[in-house]
């Protein structure tokens, strides 16, 4: 065949046919293929194109969440306590960077820029998704701003961000009731609703701005975009604005509140002022305090660290958390127990030697008077003036120590008063069931003697003590102390009061009974042998109050108390609980100065400091002043 | 038997060419096929406005190229059958010698090799080899009675596997590709056997894995990527997924003129080049594409006329691969687009922006047009 090939002569029509059978064939093949890609489309196009077409929405449109303005602190008389400032915040696109190293070698140049900063960014840079940017400096100030700015072309991936930042003018005076928010911790995320907080990055962490973060986040807002290929925001398409937080305003009176702040001086401790009919907590003081503007862009573990391993520690509220014995600040408390118990027994005068003994102790144990050589004959009314504990050693060991548990219970003590703010401790007030409970052994008779006069186990926190000192000022009427006093709709502009809410009475004790204890409360300020007779001086109005020192240092029996002897850790504790005027209570107070020693000498001196302000020092309150 | 009423594709008649019909054809010019070529630029003009963000620049400068185009095609349909064939061996010898030189001392651009620096302007020469080597191997059968001898179809493979080997190291897949095809048009057409062509094509996939080692690592990721595009969403796999999603998302009758989103919103990549079916689809739907479609297969079925109308061997075959070259585009780029293919470089003729192929395309229809009218008319 190949032979004859060679031969054969061109045969057009031959050719041409097979030719045309070629075309025919590769016309079927074109046909073939072009069915595939109608097929193809067809598929695309009409088959899944609700498919494609979410797609290509969700391509384009995207939600971006618009965090709502976080509403407003004042005080009860519009003193400004927190609100938001714009501030610039330098960040980061790592993916948009070319040279990291070189990127913030430049920065360094342009502002200043710390090698704590540094790490604090590339620690955060190992974590992230991508394409989220980073906060390498917060703060930036306007110079800055503006450098950066200038060599923006320079640094590709960096950009400038104004972002509204928490900012508490009053600073560490009011820091451990009106806290501070803080950035969304991991911690956090767990608990919160995250859709709400798509667009916050900060929450509050401490005091109101942690317990009424519900109201003052407010709720976020929303805006359909549509974005191009880079996430560049071209039109928004819809937007649902956020609603900004609540106004809040508080009981605190900041003047009130930094009048006690001073007066403690260069003491630790705590002042809690409420108003007793409405439990509006007037002020509350627990030194040291710290700056709560740090916490806003976050500390670095290692300040957080150093700021809560002080050994005076600052972040510790002391009125809400600090347990502190009572001392005879309970006095009264028990007297009226005494007196509810066997009235007669109540005006029949003690022969005070200095020292107690209980009948049946083999051991023949003294417990000590304060006052070494004693009273001599004392009443009750004495000794609530005077804090004789001989008189108080006699009168518990009668009562028995649930009695005891009984009737500081009926005043709140050794239970959490429910106020509005996070963290607030119970306190102890033991009975026998109790210390069976915790330490699995029975009561002796003795600690019934040392509890009495508020030792041993018995353990309160300032805030409880203020709360039984009004309940004592309105003869055993309770209020829920409450730190916020109104809050206000800033879109309504409508003032939402908070009403007072009212605790079991202290109930069934007779009006003489009330007279007697707060008569000699009274006497303690205006007795002439009254334990703090010192603040009675010049007094415009009338103070009923009662000093307590507590001990901190175990004195053993038969040494005395030498102040000098000891370091200032061990000293005495300092109370003093007061209500004023005397006739119309305005104001209950409770003070503790730590270390501080006699409570009439220490602690009377500051309470009657916030009186004399709140009763006197001011004018007329004036009502809630509108926001500027 | 009659030549051209029962054996040949009749696709119009040349005694019903009216009066424009005669002067077109009297300078060399086919009025069905050039209408619809100008329709298709025309089309092409409107997307790439579209495409191009509505900057009328893109589309000044395509109007340019067209232009030039056009006056290429025109200049070479003036040109006789006969004198292409006489110098199809030159200046097949002419793309292989700068095909060569680009591989030495071309230019580089996106990380190829492709282009010659003439000092004037730049010059890509496998855009010239996909003319050369179908004239090439139709002056070479030509020689010779069909269907070809053994030894004639060994030196055809060499004559195809050379320029492209030469254009896939540029590396340039999507040229080689269409080089290699329209030399195996022209050898198909020539009546091989079908026992050697299912041979070769059993060899073929025999060294699938040698090709598999020679490819680049991006042409070995671009078909990785088109087997499972999803595997790699924001890198290779990216181009395919938003291209499906903007034909996808076309519909029937698509969102409109400068209203597709996912090329006016900057998700569809190279979306004025060879990505630019995608704009179209989206924006016309499936109307749109069907009617491009349409053009674009009544232009190959004008090119098959006139390939079976020819009356020699070297214009049939000539003509025949060009056409087919033509269509090969066609399937190929929206066969990529629309993710039934592996992305390779191919633009969409007369629609894609874009000088170098356009040029190619308009001078083969010039071949085309120049064998359509100097034929002899027989009877």
């Amino acid at each position: 065949m190949a032979k004859l090939e060679s031969f054969t002569l061109r045969d057009p029509l031959r050719e041409s046919l097979l030719f045309n059978r070629r075309m025919m064939f590769t016309i079927g093949v074109v046909a073939i293929l072009t069915l595939i890609l109608i097929g193809r489309l067809f598929q695309l196009q009409v088959i899944n194109n609700a498919h494609y077409t979410t797609l290509s929405e969700k391509n384009r449109v995207s939600i971006v969440p618009i965090a709502p303005i976080r509403g407003l602190i004042y005080d009860r008389n519009g003193v400004l306590l927190a609100h938001n400032v714009p501030s610039f915040i330098l960040h980061v696109v790592a993916e948009r960077v070319e040279n990291m190293d070189a990127t913030l070698s430049l920065l360094k140049q342009l502002i200043t820029l710390t090698d704590k900063e540094i790490k604090l960014f590339k620690r955060k840079l190992r974590r992230k998704r991508s394409f989220v940017s980073i906060p390498l400096r917060y703060r930036l100030s306007e110079a800055e701003v503006a450098r950066l700015a200038v060599n923006q072309y320079r640094l590709p991936g960096v950009q400038i961000r104004a972002e509204l930042t928490r900012h508490y003018p009053i600073g560490a005076l009011m820091a451990h009731v009106a806290g501070y928010v803080g950035r969304i911790s991991e911690a956090d995320l767990r608990q919160l609703d995250t859709s709400a907080y798509r667009a916050s990055s900060h929450i509050g962490k401490v005091g109101v701005e942690k317990f009424y973060e519900g109201a003052l986040h407010g709720e976020i807002g929303f805006q359909r975009v549509e974005t191009n290929a880079q996430g560049r925001i071209i039109k928004v398409l819809e937007r649902t604005l956020p609603i900004p937080g609540q106004t809040l305003y508080l009981n605190i009176d900041v003047n009130l509140q930094s009048v006690a702040h001073k007066a403690f001086g260069e003491d630790n401790g705590a002042l809690v002022a409420m108003d007793p009919e409405t439990g509006a907590i007037l002020a509350m003081v627990s030194v040291p305090s710290y700056d709560p503007n740090v916490f806003v862009h976050g500390l670095e573990t290692e300040d957080f660290q150093k700021l809560s391993k002080t050994p005076s520690r600052p972040l510790f509220n002391r009125a809400l958390q600090g347990q502190y014995p009572p001392g005879s600040t309970l006095k009264p408390l028990l007297g009226l127990a005494g007196l509810e118990l066997d009235e007669i027994y109540a005006y029949n005068p003690i022969d005070c030697k200095g020292w107690y003994m209980l009948d049946d102790d083999v051991d023949e144990r003294r417990y000590r008077d304060w006052k070494r050589e004693g009273h001599g004959a004392t009443n009750l009314i004495e000794a609530i003036a005077e804090s004789c504990d001989i008189y108080f050693y006699d009168l518990s060991y009668n009562l028995g120590i649930d009695r005891i548990h009984q009737y500081l219970s009926a005043f709140g003590m050794g239970k959490k008063t429910g106020i509005d703010l996070d963290g607030e401790v119970d306190g102890t007030v033991p009975n026998k069931e109790w210390k069976r409970r915790t330490y699995n052994e029975m009561w002796f008779p003795g600690e019934t003697l040392i509890n009495g006069i508020g030792q041993g186990f018995m353990l309160a926190t300032p805030l409880q003590l203020a709360s039984f000192t009004a309940a004592l000022s309105q003869s055993g009427k309770r209020v829920k102390p409450h730190i916020l006093k109104a809050s206000q709709d800033p879109r309504s502009q409508q003032i939402q009061p908070i009403e007072p809410v009212a605790l079991q009475s202290v109930h069934q004790i007779k009006i003489s009974n009330w007279e007697i204890i707060l008569k000699a409360m009274r006497k303690v300020v205006h007795g002439i042998r009254g334990s703090a007779r010192g603040i009675s001086h010049g007094l415009k109005y009338q103070i009923a109050g009662k000093t307590g020192t507590s001990q901190v240092f175990g004195i053993k029996e038969g040494e005395r108390y030498k102040k000098e002897n000891l370091k200032k850790k061990l000293h005495d504790h300092a109370l003093f609980v007061g209500f004023a005027p005397y006739n119309k209570p305005r104001i209950a107070v409770s003070a503790i100065v730590e270390n501080g020693g006699g409570g009439g000498s220490v602690a009377a001196p500051i309470v009657r400091k916030v009186m004399d302000y709140y009763l006197l020092g001011k004018k007329n309150e004036p009502e809630l002043i509108k926001q500027p | 038997m009659n030549l051209n009423s029962s054996s040949s594709l009749d696709f119009g008649d040349e005694r019903r060419i009216s009066g424009g019909g005669r002067f077109l054809h009297q300078i060399h010019l086919d009025g069905p096929l050039l209408f619809a070529l100008l329709l298709l630029s025309g089309i092409g003009l409107i997307v790439i406005y579209s495409a191009g963000s509505q900057d009328s620049g893109l589309m000044f400068r395509q109007i340019l190229r067209l232009t030039l185009g056009f006056i290429i095609m025109i200049a070479i349909a003036q040109i006789h059958p006969r004198t292409l064939s006489h110098w199809a061996p030159w200046i097949f010898a002419a793309g292989i010698l700068m095909l060569v030189l680009v591989l030495l001392l071309g230019d580089i651009g996106k990380g190829a090799r492709r282009w010659l620096n003439l000092g004037l302007f730049r010059f890509q020469p496998s855009e010239l080899m996909k003319l050369a080597l179908p004239m090439m191997i139709a002056y070479y059968l030509s020689n010779s009675p069909l269907p070809p001898r053994k030894l004639r179809l060994l030196v055809c493979s060499l004559l195809l596997v050379f320029p492209t080997i030469l254009v896939a190291k540029q590396p340039d897949l999507g040229t080689a590709l269409l080089i290699a095809s329209s030399g195996i048009f022209a050898l198909f057409l020539s009546g091989i056997r079908w026992r050697l062509i299912i041979s070769m094509f059993i060899v073929l996939a025999a060294s699938t894995p040698f090709a598999w080692n020679m490819m680049h690592d991006y042409q070995q990721r671009r078909v990785l990527t088109f087997l499972n595009p999803e595997s790699d969403p924001l890198g290779s796999g990216y181009h395919i997924i938003q291209s499906t999603i903007a034909i996808g998302s076309g519909g029937i009758y698509g969102k409109g003129w400068l209203n597709g989103t996912q090329s006016h919103l900057d998700f569809l990549p190279e979306r004025s080049t060879d990505f630019i079916f995608a704009v179209l689809s989206e924006e016309f739907g499936l109307i749109g594409v069907l009617l491009l479609l349409v053009i674009y297969l009544f232009i190959t079925a004008r090119g098959l006329m006139i390939a079976s109308q020819a009356q020699d061997t070297f214009t049939r075959l000539l003509a025949g691969s060009l056409t087919l070259t033509f269509f090969v585009y066609i399937f190929v780029n929206i066969g990529m687009v629309s993710g039934l293919l592996p992305v390779v470089g191919v633009p969409l003729p007369l629609i894609s922006y874009g000088g170098t192929s356009l040029v190619t395309i308009l001078a083969g229809f010039g071949i085309l047009m120049s064998i359509k009218t100097n034929r002899k008319l027989v009877g």
